[in-house]
């Protein structure tokens, strides 16, 4: 399908420029405080995953801000495409009876 | 600001009726607020505008670590040198973030670095002043953060999304930057006849050059319009610096200290103070390199950058070993 | 006589809270020097945060130092108002940082020491000292695992990073030994149970560091003299003066100010 991407960002490593000895970009995910699911944070630069992980407690945790880390290289992070957005996403709408508020109870019933 | 004289196109506005369809579309999805993604498809002058002004406000922030870390080995107490430090940390953790949102419209952290140290990318003019006295601390986090979180507020709603993203971190970490410099201003400006010196001192040595980094007047100029259309810029210069100036001034009297501006009057008619602009030939001085630091600031960086590589390149080095033994013991 | 041996203890348990401490507080001073200038931006953060740890732990140290020594005094009094001779710290940390990989290799020796010591703190029979411990335990162990994760990698890099880590450690190892090096103070504290005598700990520190030094490809070298002076307060070298010139400088220079 089109919109499976190699990455979710812009190849930045182009040809043109010269071949550079730069540390890989990494995504970081982390788990709050309150067990809901790991959230992108932010990205950061690492030679290794361990390091990356290491990288990331020091500069997203500074703040008592996480319990549990994840790292992934952002060049393989697969993504929906920009143009792709109409015909994954608006088909949703108008499926209102997946929400609650969608049906009327009495009252009387008490909550549900 | 941390980003000052950002250039853009150049050419002012496009008219709507010059705009192909694709200009058009992008336009609208800004104007709806919409914000633009990393893929999305935008203008040229768009995403090179992005990169200049993110790369400034992320350099602005690697460079705004010397004049405060110049104090870190002299701060006068534990809890002072803790602080002090966490907020030095954290403007390198806000360069982190934005050369991270730089990147993804497509210039490497690596690259930008290189324009830095090369002088073809700018950092702001006010780190270009030294900081002589503790009392530099405090005015450098009261006026230089206070300064600087005036524009960054409204960039929260940028209309790119992970400059936006960033600046929402940014602005949270931030609030307690300013808060720690004020709170050294008070200890200063009611301590000893030689703190209240050092206070006022910091003072008149910093007020100029803070008014200074929201740039010149930008009402005429084409660059702003084109950023502002974009909802790259938020703000003209001179609403910010009143808005500055306006917030400031009462801070200043309840310090007891005296702002260096003879013509500083409140105006009743238009319910903001009258002030003076600073030295504007002294603030293209400093951008053209002649600042009192300008020198020592990017060598500092360049030593620092130079000396690194072998780090760099050994940990990078190191990781390609493991990752290869990792693959030949599969 | 009983009177006497308490204030004998209690002289060994400031002695002992003022090594911890100064040491602490020297090291967390030399890291914070990097503040701006480390090789890549991560590292400069995660530098950041160790001297913040071990700055944080100096507070609790010296803050019941002060207490001990009962003469009135804040912990600050004892970090900006004591020349040279009435510092604890060890050698090791006193010494400039020299390049990046110097730093993290003095880092590891001091991180692999307070790994093994700070758990064994934790049973104390000083509450106070052991509550400390505690903190400072988790703090120490993450060190270790950064600290020894960048030797293993820039020992095992290219070349030059190796080099550059033998070097280092070439340098640091005559330091090594006064960790390990027991006095009458020593021997005061493991005998009331408030920590254990340093020279135990030698043999688990070994193992830790070769293991490390291993995996780097680094080798350790075969003179093991000792150079001491520092936990005593005998013969520091001549860089803590200048440490503290600058770190006591708003200090002398404006005394009695509050800041």
């Amino acid at each position: 399908m089109s919109s499976v991407n190699p990455g979710a960002l812009p190849e930045t490593d182009t040809e043109s420029r010269p071949r550079r000895q730069e540390w890989p970009l990494w995504e970081v995910f982390i788990r709050g405080q309150h067990g809901l699911n790991h959230r992108h944070v932010g990205s950061l630069h690492a030679a290794d995953a361990e390091a990356a992980i290491r990288n990331a407690r020091d500069v997203y945790t500074r703040r008592n801000e996480g319990v549990s880390i994840w790292v992934v290289e952002s060049r393989h992070i697969a993504a929906t495409a920009p143009g792709d957005k109409g015909p994954l996403f608006d088909p949703s709408q108008s499926k209102v009876y997946r929400h609650p508020t969608f049906f009327d109870i009495p009252d009387d019933v008490g909550h549900m | 600001m941390y980003a000052q004289m950002v250039r853009s196109t150049g050419k002012g506005i496009t008219p709507r009726e010059e705009m192909s369809a694709q200009e058009r579309a992008f336009q609208d999805r800004v104007d709806r607020d919409d914000r633009i993604e990393p893929r999305d498809w935008m203008p040229e002058g768009y995403r090179k505008t992005l990169i200049r002004q993110i790369g400034q406000h992320a350099h602005s922030e690697i460079v705004g670590q010397l004049p405060e870390g110049n104090w870190i080995t002299r701060a006068p107490t534990l809890e002072r040198k803790t602080i002090l430090l966490a907020k030095v940390q954290d403007e390198a953790g806000h360069g982190l973030y934005l050369y991270a949102a730089a990147e993804t419209p497509g210039v490497s952290r690596d690259e930008m670095t290189e324009d830095l140290l090369s002088g073809r990318m700018k950092y702001s003019s006010i780190f270009n002043y030294p900081t002589l006295t503790w009392a530099d601390m405090g005015a450098v986090g009261w006026l230089v953060d206070g300064a600087a979180i005036m524009n960054q507020v409204p960039l929260q709603r940028t209309s790119y999304g992970p400059y936006a993203r960033a600046m929402v971190r940014i602005c949270k970490e931030e609030s307690f930057h300013q808060r720690q410099g004020y709170d050294i201003m008070m200890k200063m400006a009611q301590g000893s006849p030689e703190q209240r010196r050092m206070a006022q001192d910091a003072l008149d040595r910093f007020w100029y050059p803070s008014l200074m980094m929201f740039g010149p007047s930008d009402a005429e100029s084409v660059h702003s319009a084109q950023s502002m259309a974009w909802k790259i810029k938020i703000n003209t210069n001179d609403e910010l610096r009143q808005k500055f100036v306006d917030q400031t001034v009462p801070q200043a009297e309840y310090l007891g200290l005296t702002v260096p501006d003879e013509h500083l009057t409140w105006n009743e008619e238009r319910g903001h103070y009258d002030f003076s602009q600073p030295d504007w030939n002294e603030f293209f001085d400093v951008l053209k390199g002649n600042g009192p630091c300008n020198t020592d600031r990017l060598a500092a960086r360049r030593k620092a950058w130079d000396e690194g590589a072998w780090v760099r390149e050994g940990l990078l080095a190191h990781a390609r070993k493991k990752a290869a033994r990792h693959t030949a013991a599969e | 006589m009983a009177e006497r041996s308490r204030d004998t203890d209690q002289d060994a348990l400031l002695q002992f809270l003022l090594r911890m401490g100064d040491s602490t507080l020297i090291l967390g001073h030399r890291v914070s020097e990097w503040c701006g200038h480390a090789p890549v931006l991560e590292e400069d953060i995660a530098l950041a945060n160790t001297a913040l740890d071990l700055i944080g732990q100096t507070q609790l140290w010296l803050e019941y130092a002060a207490e001990v020594q009962g003469e009135g005094k804040s912990a600050d009094d004892l970090a900006f108002l004591r020349d040279v001779w009435d510092f604890r710290n060890l050698l090791l940390v006193e010494l400039p940082n020299g390049d990046f990989g110097r730093t993290m290799m003095r880092q590891f020796l001091f991180d692999a020491r307070a790994s093994i010591l700070l758990p064994r703190l934790m049973q104390s029979a000083d509450t106070q000292v052991a509550e400390i411990a505690e903190k400072a335990a988790k703090e120490a162990a993450y060190h270790l695992e950064r600290s020894a994760g960048t030797v293993v990698g820039l020992g095992d890099g290219t070349a030059e990073s190796h080099d550059r880590m033998q070097a280092a450690l070439d340098y640091l190892y005559p330091y090594v030994g006064e960790m390990f090096v027991s006095d009458a103070t020593d021997a005061a504290l493991t005998a009331a149970g408030v920590a254990p005598d340093p020279a135990s700990l030698r043999g688990e520190y070994d193992a830790l560091i070769e293991r490390v030094l291993t995996e780097a490809t680094l080798e350790l070298p075969e003179n093991r003299f000792a150079r001491t002076g520092g936990r005593d307060g005998r013969m520091h070298t001549e860089h803590l003066g200048h440490l503290l010139c600058s770190m006591q400088w708003l200090q002398r220079a404006y005394p009695g100010n509050r800041w």
